[in-house]
């Protein structure tokens, strides 16, 4: 893999400022006529360079916060703001926009177009936000560079292995110049060496300066976070600083 | 980015695609074919009407021409009057009569005409010369088979014949001057024509100075709708139709098809809807998880939606090419089946192609297509993003 990796987050942040908060979020949701009450409450703050991982029991809420701070979806009631900027209240247009310009999701299932070859998926979300094609292009090849997927930028997500695809799809996330990456069970997929390939990228991101927050039941990227929150039944139970 | 997506969902499923444009294109060939089907019958009538260059019909009062056996009579006097109208460049009086030569076993019935050559508009010389003088007669391609006759040979034509009897009455030796092709006869139909006095001589008292039809050429200054009205009122024997009336009254009787060219159309139209918006749908349905990652990543639900809408643009676009070439191929088959329909000149055309209709037709066929695909890209754009990637997941 290439080292660094130009350009910095969109309207970078200062180390250690508070890019990310969330206040008494709560999300309920129909489900087969009941209601579900997936996040009860939760209140949370994200800095600058941080790396956080949410961990907890499958459905206590850990997806659907981080799609609530991604602005994929919308509290029922509460606050999530990025900078002091409320995104609950976006309408879909500018919440789209916000999504393409200052986050950067990541999937478990990798979700890159699969009749995209790796450079054009990382050039997706800059066509959207009107980059040039051959700035885009560049800042692709650079991206595929550092994921150390240079030698693959032909090859169709079919053509990849799991981890390859999930290196693409976090260059993919970093096109923009995202404020922080939202990744959401990003090594459920992959054996146990790949995932940990995926982990030292992660690493490698946030000593760089890119801030994390990751949704994992993998103890490995667990315990390589800098701040570990705990939760149960849609509340945060306990918060754990590496 | 937004075509190359939209161009490679298309390519994803090629055995699919190619099936849905192939649907596309043969319901823009009904389409098509209705369209052509609903002016073809009306502009070869117009075609077939403005040939001779005539503008007006004159005939006996209540009939259409050789409609039936009816005829007018002092057909002299009535030339006179006619010519004597102002703006009335050339008048051609034609006699209809069936005529029957004599053959081993019966007779060969022909349709006949009357008329005065270097006035007529009946019919094309092909070879030889027109009946001129008194005794010629001009045949066309089946009757010479039938009679086993050439040009220059003679023939005895008669205009009654008894077949309990076998006898023949009004019968008389003439020259075959010339070879010609009638335009209002069928391909197969058996014509004659020859001088106009020759044939009223023939037919005895029956035919004496009566005539079928006086086509009447009109002056391009003058107006051919007052000379018609004129000629109405003036005599009461017969009727005047113009070209523009005949063709409306064509279009009366020809209504019908144009009905079930409009229905038939729009049927195809709403199939053609229908097939686009399932293939559509159906490849929405598919990438649903894919639209939800690209409107997550921050994919604008315009440009899924102009993604989407494109896809079914360019099935309509690609079945409406095909269709066109498929439309113009069936057009022609079937005009070549109903040409052989008893009784039709041989001139007319079912199916015509005029450019401007059938590009109108194949344009609200890819506008069909357009509506088609927004219905599925609405659905595509509006997909709750965070529900769509829960239940991907799970799945």
């Amino acid at each position: 893999m290439s080292g660094g990796l130009s350009g910095g987050a969109s309207g970078a942040a200062a180390a250690g400022e508070v890019v990310l908060s969330a206040r008494d979020v709560h999300r309920d949701y129909q489900l087969a006529g009941e209601t579900v009450h997936a996040v009860r409450g939760i209140s949370l703050e994200v800095r600058a360079g941080d790396w956080v991982a949410l961990v907890g029991p499958s459905g206590c809420g850990k997806s659907t916060l981080l799609n609530l701070l991604g602005a994929i979806d919308r509290p029922t009631s509460g606050t999530i703001a990025v900078r002091g900027r409320d995104i609950a209240a976006l309408r879909d247009r500018d919440a789209t926009a916000f999504r393409l310009r200052h986050v950067g999701f990541v999937f478990q299932r990798f979700y890159l177009m699969p009749q995209l070859s790796a450079l054009e998926n990382i050039e997706l979300p800059m066509a959207e936000a009107g980059v040039a094609r051959a700035e885009r292009r560049a800042r692709a090849r650079e991206l595929l560079a550092y994921v150390g997927l240079d030698a693959r930028e032909r090859h169709r997500p079919a053509e990849l292995s799991g981890g390859e695809q999930q290196r693409a799809a976090i260059a993919r996330a970093l096109a923009n110049r995202p404020a922080f990456l939202l990744a959401d069970e990003p090594t459920g997929e992959l054996d146990a060496a790949t995932g940990a390939g995926i982990i030292a990228l992660f690493a490698r991101l946030n000593a760089a300066g890119t801030t994390i927050v990751v949704v994992t039941h993998d103890g490995d990227l667990a315990r390589a976070a800098r701040r570990v929150i705990h939760l149960r039944d849609g509340h945060v139970v306990n918060e754990v600083h590496a | 980015m937004i075509g190359v997506l939209a161009a490679a969902s298309l390519l994803r499923h090629r055995a699919r695609t190619a099936l849905a444009v192939a649907g596309v294109a043969v319901s823009a060939a009904m389409v098509l074919d209705m369209v052509m089907l609903s002016t073809g019958m009306r502009e070869s009538f117009r075609s077939l009407l403005e040939r001779g260059g005539f503008q007006v019909r004159v005939g006996p009062r209540g009939a259409m021409p050789f409609d039936g056996e009816a005829t007018v009579g002092g057909g002299a006097g009535l030339l006179d009057t006619l010519r004597a109208i102002r703006g009335i460049t050339m008048v051609a009086p034609v006699l209809g009569a069936t005529l029957h030569a004599p053959q081993p076993g019966g007779a060969v019935a022909a349709f006949a005409l009357g008329v005065i050559a270097g006035s007529q508009g009946d019919y094309v010389l092909q070879e030889g010369h027109e009946a001129v003088a008194d005794g010629e007669v001009v045949l066309n391609d089946p009757m010479l088979a039938a009679v086993r006759r050439r040009v220059g040979d003679t023939l005895t034509l008669a205009t009654g014949y008894d077949p309990q009897l076998r006898t023949f009455s009004g019968g008389r030796t003439l020259r075959i001057a010339g070879r010609v092709r009638f335009r209002y006869l069928a391909a197969d139909q058996r014509g004659a024509a020859l001088p106009l006095a020759t044939l009223q001589a023939m037919g005895g008292d029956a035919r004496r100075d009566r005539l079928s039809l006086v086509m009447l050429r009109v002056d391009p200054a003058a107006d051919v709708e007052a000379i018609r009205a004129g000629i109405d009122a003036a005599l009461p024997r017969v009727s005047a139709l113009s070209t523009a009336t005949a063709l409306q009254q064509a279009e009366q009787r020809l209504s019908y098809f144009r009905q079930l060219a409009f229905i038939l159309g729009s049927i195809s139209l709403v199939v053609g809807f229908l097939l686009v918006t399932t293939i559509v749908t159906v490849s929405v349905h598919e990438r649903v998880g894919e639209i939800a990652v690209m409107r997550a990543i921050g994919v604008s639900r315009r440009h899924v939606v102009q993604q989407v809408v494109l896809e079914g643009l360019v099935l309509s676009l690609a079945g409406s090419a095909g269709g066109l070439a498929l439309g113009l191929v069936t057009a022609r088959w079937l005009d070549s089946i109903l040409a052989t329909f008893p009784g039709l000149p041989e001139s007319v055309d079912f199916f015509l192609f005029q450019s401007i209709p059938a590009l109108a037709a194949l344009g609200m066929l890819v506008l069909t297509g357009l509506a088609a695909g927004a219905i599925p890209a609405w659905r595509a754009a509006t997909l709750p993003v965070a529900a769509t990637l829960r239940r991907e997941a799970v799945a």
